[in-house]
């Protein structure tokens, strides 16, 4: 895509076994291109090994936020070729690419090959012999850092920094092992040179991932009290939580099992704090019956789903938007609740955050939508700025007589009694009960608490955050899309107004409940709807089908994990429907 | 409930709604209620302070009972949400509520966990060997001959589940019995179990006169324990498992450190930013 607007970025695959350390070298880069002045992101992808086997790492780099992989890389460094096979769909490579690949590390393997890519072949491994406490990832870093014109003085300070704890020994044999990398690939001089601005950005940038950013959006919206059990990909939410929780007078408790780390968050907040949990497909599956509890006493409680390959254990490492329906339609009974997606690996903080006031500002469950590819995904953004978004509780406060916990109010929210608040003695029941809390099985009591539980979640004015719109004002078409298939599909989108079409991007971040009437706004006058989704049975769509009216003209790009959907694929599609 | 603040003390009655039970005449857990009250008067709890929280079935239904803060969750994840409640609010006396049903078989595992952590919390379970709310099906303490449920039509053919055993070798603080008949000695043991930092678990037979009308029994069967309580695990682990079931008292009371959550370094939200920043 040479004449394309992201044509300034540069992507690089970095493979190899365990100890080849693929992924410090990548974050290496990242971060000496954070040190240049440029912005980028880093995913990563695992094999099935605990420790060890396989593992891949895709940096992009380029002059402004970088929010999804490229169609192709331009640069695939093979430390190895461990289970390279398992990988390849993932390291799209063209006649452009260039492969760095180790000779001691036997045939290039078919599929590289095939993709016509030019193959260097580099000796790494005798390199790093020669060099004393070497390792191979440094030399393969350095002749990256040639291969794409990172001046060596970046290098240089980025290796100290990310060194400086681990002495003047190891920084001397990364130095010299960058060293060795950079002359071994001296001769073919640049191939794919870094855009690299004249002076860097004068605004504060920020390296975050996902699940970080979903943490500190928690604790940016309030949240000061999480319950956690471990899962991928979502375990880095909560690893990162619980040091940064406690230092700020939070708490977080490591849980036996999902049905105990979800009721510790809902008993948490029927405390009065503000409270999460962070899981994965299986433990939203083992939470529900809960997550009903917490609507049906409203009791707020923010829940924040990594999603994975599914069902069942699927694909933990390898990321899918398949949890659609079970945080749409997961609940037994009606159950009106929020579910939002967050659209970038920087939105994981504004959407958690976001959902923790929405949650605690109606007392309902607040259900977030991430995935293995935001929450595992390192990137250098500008410092999400602060928002207003708090947690604020309508509560009851003392002296309270008569009082009565489910009233049935206009907005549908009630105040809400904190233990400690004389008088305000009730209890939080999952039966239907009456407006006072006695459980009660009469159809009026049934009815009219159902309706306070809808419409407080209809009546909450949303603002502009219900979905992001960017592109043309009258478009010809427009692509609807959630979460982590916003970046290509923005990038496809930009390429296709520089193609002379008129696109509008559509990227919904709140799903549920559906902004009907602000929807057939935002797409009103296109003739053409592109809807582009990450599942297998396109639950996306057939979610716009129930909640929306729709052009005549649809179509749907959707594609089960774990491979992104690339910007490419959308252009093309953009193209042959016009 | 009357809710004026006064200096006078508290009756047991004060701490009681006025909403009337659901429970058949006779069942036992009218006394558990009582004797639950009893013991918030003797310790003159401050009802704003207190919650009661439970899980699902016949003996969950307490917390409506009384005048504190309550949460009647859903069924067997009682403990986990009183865990929150409690971690979350330290100051609060939380006490936590339930069947054998609900405790043992679909709560089992937060059972063994909630004695492990020892988070100040006093779990009383209403022990009567069967699953009163659903009409009658054997429990995990379900004798193992018990032919009086059509789901195991030939008796259950398995162990029944020891609590006091399983309690204390998971880690719990406080271990004691009673049985629902004695409700002035059910209260005795619910304020020394509120009293004793950590996870305390009182079981009271309680008996279902509806679906165990045979437990009406215990009245004659049930002992005091002929032993002081212990705090020797040793000790209390062999009296636990050579016990016939009906001895009633303080079986274990340990000295374990309470869970405690670490104390903040008050940090701001911006000392924490800081390590995003390049
Ligand atoms: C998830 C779930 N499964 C099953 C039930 C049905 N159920 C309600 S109470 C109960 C058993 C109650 O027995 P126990 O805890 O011993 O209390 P008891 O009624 O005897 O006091 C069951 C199985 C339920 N409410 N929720
Ligand atoms: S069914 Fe049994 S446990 Fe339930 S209320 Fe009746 S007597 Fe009590």
């Amino acid at each position: 895509m040479s004449n394309s607007p992201q044509s300034d970025t540069v992507s690089i695959a970095l493979t190899g076994a365990g100890g080849a350390g693929v992924v410090t070298a990548g974050q290496m880069l990242l971060e000496a291109a954070a040190t240049a002045g440029l912005y980028g992101l880093m995913a990563r992808s695992s094999g099935p090994q605990i420790r060890g086997g396989e593992s891949a790492a895709f940096v992009r780099m380029g002059p402004r936020t970088v929010t999804n992989l490229a169609d192709a890389f331009d640069i695939h460094i093979a430390f190895d070729w461990l289970n390279v096979e398992r990988f390849a769909a993932e390291i799209p490579l063209d006649p452009h690419s260039v492969v760095i690949c180790d000779p001691s590390a036997g045939a290039v393997p078919e599929v590289i090959e095939n993709s016509g890519a030019r193959i260097v072949p580099v000796p790494l491994k005798d390199l790093t012999k020669e060099i004393p406490g070497g390792r191979v990832n440094m030399v393969g870093l350095g002749a990256l850092a040639n291969l794409i014109g990172l001046p060596e003085g970046t290098m240089a300070s980025t290796l100290k920094k990310i060194l400086r704890r681990k002495g003047e020994e190891a920084l001397k044999a990364s130095n010299a092992g960058v060293q060795a990398g950079r002359q071994a690939v001296a001769e073919m001089g640049v191939v794919r040179a870094l855009t690299l601005p004249d002076k860097p950005p004068q605004t504060e940038r920020w390296s975050i991932t996902g699940n970080e950013a979903a943490g500190m959006g928690a604790v940016r919206g309030g949240v000061r009290f999480v319950a956690a059990y471990p899962i991928t990909p979502a375990t880095e939410v909560l690893e990162w939580l619980a040091p940064n929780l406690e230092k700020i007078g939070g708490l977080l408790v490591q849980a036996e099992d999902e049905l105990a780390s979800i009721n510790m968050a809902i008993g948490g907040s029927f405390g009065g704090v503000p409270s999460l949990t962070a899981t994965s497909g299986p433990g939203l599956a083992l939470m529900m019956e809960s997550i009903g509890l917490a609507l049906t006493s409203e009791t707020p409680v923010v829940v924040v789903d990594v999603m994975r390959g599914g069902p069942s254990t699927g694909i933990p490492t390898k990321s899918e938007q398949s949890d659609l329906n079970i945080a749409l339609y997961g609940l037994h009974g009606d159950a009106p609740h929020i579910v939002t997606a967050a659209n970038s690996v920087a939105d994981c903080l504004f959407t958690t955050q976001w959902t923790v006031h929405l949650a605690e500002a109606m007392q309902t469950v607040g259900l977030v939508l991430s995935d293995q590819s935001l929450g595992q995904t390192r990137t250098i953004v500008d410092r999400p700025a602060d928002e207003p978004f708090q947690a604020q509780r309508l509560v009851a406060e003392a002296p309270l007589e008569n009082y009565r916990r489910y009233a049935v109010t206009d907005s549908g929210v009630s105040p809400m009694a904190i233990p400690g608040t004389p008088g305000g003695e009730y209890v939080a029941d999952g039966l239907e009960h009456s407006p006072i809390g006695r459980p009660s099985s009469q159809t009026e009591d049934h009815m009219a608490q159902l309706d306070k539980r809808l419409r407080k979640i209809l009546l909450h004015e949303y603002g502009d955050h219900w979905a992001e719109i960017t592109g043309a004002d009258a478009p010809e078409t427009v692509i609807v899309t959630f979460g982590s298939s916003t970046g290509p599909v923005r990038e496809a989108a930009e390429e296709a107004t520089a193609w002379g079409l008129k696109v509008k991007v559509v990227s919904l971040r709140l799903l549920m409940p559906a902004q009907t009437t602000k929807f057939e706004e935002a797409i009103a006058g296109a003739d053409r709807l592109l809807v582009v989704e990450q599942t297998h049975s396109r639950q996306f769509y057939r979610y716009l089908r129930a909640y929306y009216d729709l052009p005549r003209d649809v179509r749907v790009l959707n594609r089960p994990g774990p491979l992104p959907i690339r910007p490419g694929e959308v252009l093309s599609m953009l193209k042959e429907w016009s | 409930m009357d809710g004026a603040q006064t200096d006078e003390k508290l009756t047991a009655k004060q701490y009681k709604s006025d909403y009337r039970p659901v429970w058949c005449p006779g069942c036992g857990d009218f006394s558990v209620l009582s004797a639950i009250t009893k013991a918030m008067a003797e310790l003159q709890l401050k009802r704003e302070d207190t919650a009661v929280i439970s899980g699902i079935g016949c003996s969950s239904r307490i917390p409506a009972y009384t005048s504190v803060y309550g949460f009647h969750g859903v069924h067997g994840r009682a403990l986990a949400l009183a865990t929150g409640v409690k971690l979350a609010r330290p100051e609060l006396t939380v006490i936590v509520t339930g069947g054998d049903g609900d405790g043992f078989s679909i709560g089992g595992n937060h059972f063994l966990h909630a004695c492990r952590r020892n988070v100040d919390l006093t779990y009383v379970v209403m022990d009567n060997q069967v699953y009163g709310m659903t009409k009658g099906q054997a429990s995990p303490t379900t004798a193992s001959e018990w032919e009086g449920s059509k789901l195991t039509p030939h008796g259950t053919g398995v162990n029944p589940f020891q609590p006091l055993a399983v309690a204390l070798a998971a880690g719990a603080n406080f271990i004691g019995r009673q049985f629902s008949g004695d409700p002035n000695a059910c209260a005795k043991l619910i304020a020394e179990a509120i009293q004793h930092p950590g996870f305390s678990f009182v079981q009271i037979l309680s008996p279902c006169v509806t679906f165990r009308p045979e437990q009406r029994e215990w009245k004659q069967t049930v002992h005091t324990a002929p032993v002081e309580p212990t705090s020797d695990p040793g000790r209390a682990g062999k009296r636990l498992m050579s016990d016939d079931g009906l001895n009633m008292g303080v079986l274990y009371v340990g000295g374990r450190p309470v869970f405690q959550p670490p104390e903040g370094t008050g940090a701001t939200l911006a000392d924490i930013e800081q390590k995003f920043t390049l």
